[in-house]
C-alpha cells in the first residue's frame, strides 16, 4: 500500500519522526534510531566547545546527514529573534539544508510555546526560503495562522515536553485536522505506544517523539514498539473503524437456535 | 587572524556567525576576525 509522509515535496515511508537528544551515548543513540525506523530526526544547534579535543565523536559521524533527514530544531529559544538566528546558522551549518523545526517556548518550566513569537519567527524564516515544520499549541486557530503563513508541517502538542503524559485534548487535534490541509504530526507529550497509536488513529500524519524512546528503561525496545505503534494506528485509521455505540445493540454471534434454556 | 587558525582544526563542522551575519563555510579558510568581533559558533548536537 502507498501511503507515503509527503512533507514539502519530498515522501517518506516512516511516519515517526525522533529526537536524538537524552540518549545514554551516540552508540545507543543510534541503535534505538534504527530500531525505530524514522527517516526524520531532530538536533539541537550549541556552541561548540573549543576546548574539546577535534577527534571526540560528534553526532554527525553516527547519525550521518546523509543517510537521515535532519530537521535542525530551536530548543532553548525564547524569542523569534533567537529562533531565527538559530536556523540561518543551521541552514549554513547543513549545507543549504533548509527543512526545520520551529519552536519558540514561553517559560522553562513548562515549556509551553509562546505563539505569538511562534508566529512571527515563521512569517521570518518562510520569507527567507526555510520549510518550516513548526511545534505549537493544540489551538486550531493558530495552527490555521501557522498554515497560513507558509509552513510546511503543523506539529501541536499532545502534552508538555518531557511530560509523558499522552493526549490530553484529542477535540483539538481533531479541530487541527479539520482545518489544515499541510500534515499534522503531533510533538510532544507522547509517553508509550499506545499514544502514538492513538494519535495515529486520529488521523494525525505522523509522531514526533524523543523523551518517549530516550526516557524508557530499555529505549531500543520502546523505538521497536513505537514503530509499530505508528504502523498499527495508520492501518486502524486507514481500515475505518467501527462505530463507538453505548448499547451494543448487535451480538456477533446469530440469535437464531439458541438452546432452550432450563432456567425456570 | 583567519578563523581557521582560531578553530585549530578545519575539519569540524562548525557553523559561524559574526556580530549577527552568517559567514558561508565556504570562506572559512579566508574568513579574518577582528578585535571586538562577537561569534557564536555552533555544531549540532542531540536534541528533540
Amino acid at each position: 500500500m502507498n501511503d507515503k509522509l509527503i512533507i514539502a515535496g519530498k515522501s517518506y515511508s516512516s511516519r515517526l519522526l525522533v529526537g536524538t537528544g537524552k540518549y545514554k551515548d551516540f552508540t545507543e543513540t543510534r541503535t534505538a534510531l534504527d530500531a525505530s525506523g524514522a527517516e526524520i530526526v531532530t538536533v539541537a544547534i550549541r556552541r561548540v566547545n573549543l576546548g574539546q579535543n577535534a577527534n571526540e565523536p560528534n553526532l554527525l559521524d553516527t547519525v550521518p546527514p546523509s543517510q537521515f533527514t535532519y530537521l535542525p530544531n530551536t530548543a532553548g529559544c525564547y524569542t523569534a529573534d533567537d529562533a531565527v538566528r538559530t536556523l540561518r546558522l543551521a541552514r549554513e551549518l547543513l549545507d543549504g539544508h533548509s527543512l526545520v523545526k520551529l519552536e519558540v517556548l514561553g517559560d522553562p518550566q513548562s515549556l509551553y510555546p509562546n505563539v505569538i513569537e511562534t508566529i512571527a519567527a515563521a512569517r521570518t524564516l518562510v520569507a527567507d526560503g526555510f520549510q518550516v515544520m513548526v511545534y505549537t499549541s493544540d489551538d486550531p486557530i493558530i495552527a490555521t495562522q501557522l498554515e497560513d503563513i507558509g509552513c510546511v508541517a503543523i506539529m501541536p502538542l499532545a502534552s508538555l515536553i518531557g511530560s509523558g503524559m499522552g493526549i490530553l485534548n484529542p477535540w483539538n487535534l481533531q479541530l487541527i485536522m479539520d482545518r489544515v490541509s499541510v500534515p499534522v504530526i503531533v510533538d510532544a507529550g507522547v509517553g508509550t505506544a499506545s499514544d502514538a497509536a492513538i494519535a495515529m488513529e486520529l488521523g494525525c500524519d505522523g509522531v514526533l517523539m524523543n523523551t518517549a524512546i530516550a526516557g524508557a528503561q530499555n529505549p531500543v525496545l520502546m523505538a521497536s514498539a513505537m514503530k509499530q505503534a505508528v504502523e498499527a494506528g495508520r492501518s486502524a485509521f486507514l481500515a475505518g473503524r467501527m462505530p463507538k455505540k453505548l448499547y451494543s445493540a448487535s451480538p456477533s454471534s446469530p440469535t437464531a437456535g439458541i438452546i432452550a434454556s432450563t432456567r425456570n | 587572524m583567519a578563523f581557521i587558525e582560531v578553530m585549530g582544526y578545519s575539519g569540524k563542522r562548525v557553523a559561524l556567525e559574526r556580530n549577527g551575519e552568517i559567514v558561508p563555510r565556504s570562506t572559512f579558510d579566508t574568513a579574518q576576525l577582528n578585535d571586538g568581533d562577537k561569534l557564536e559558533i555552533v555544531v549540532a548536537v542531540g536534541g528533540g
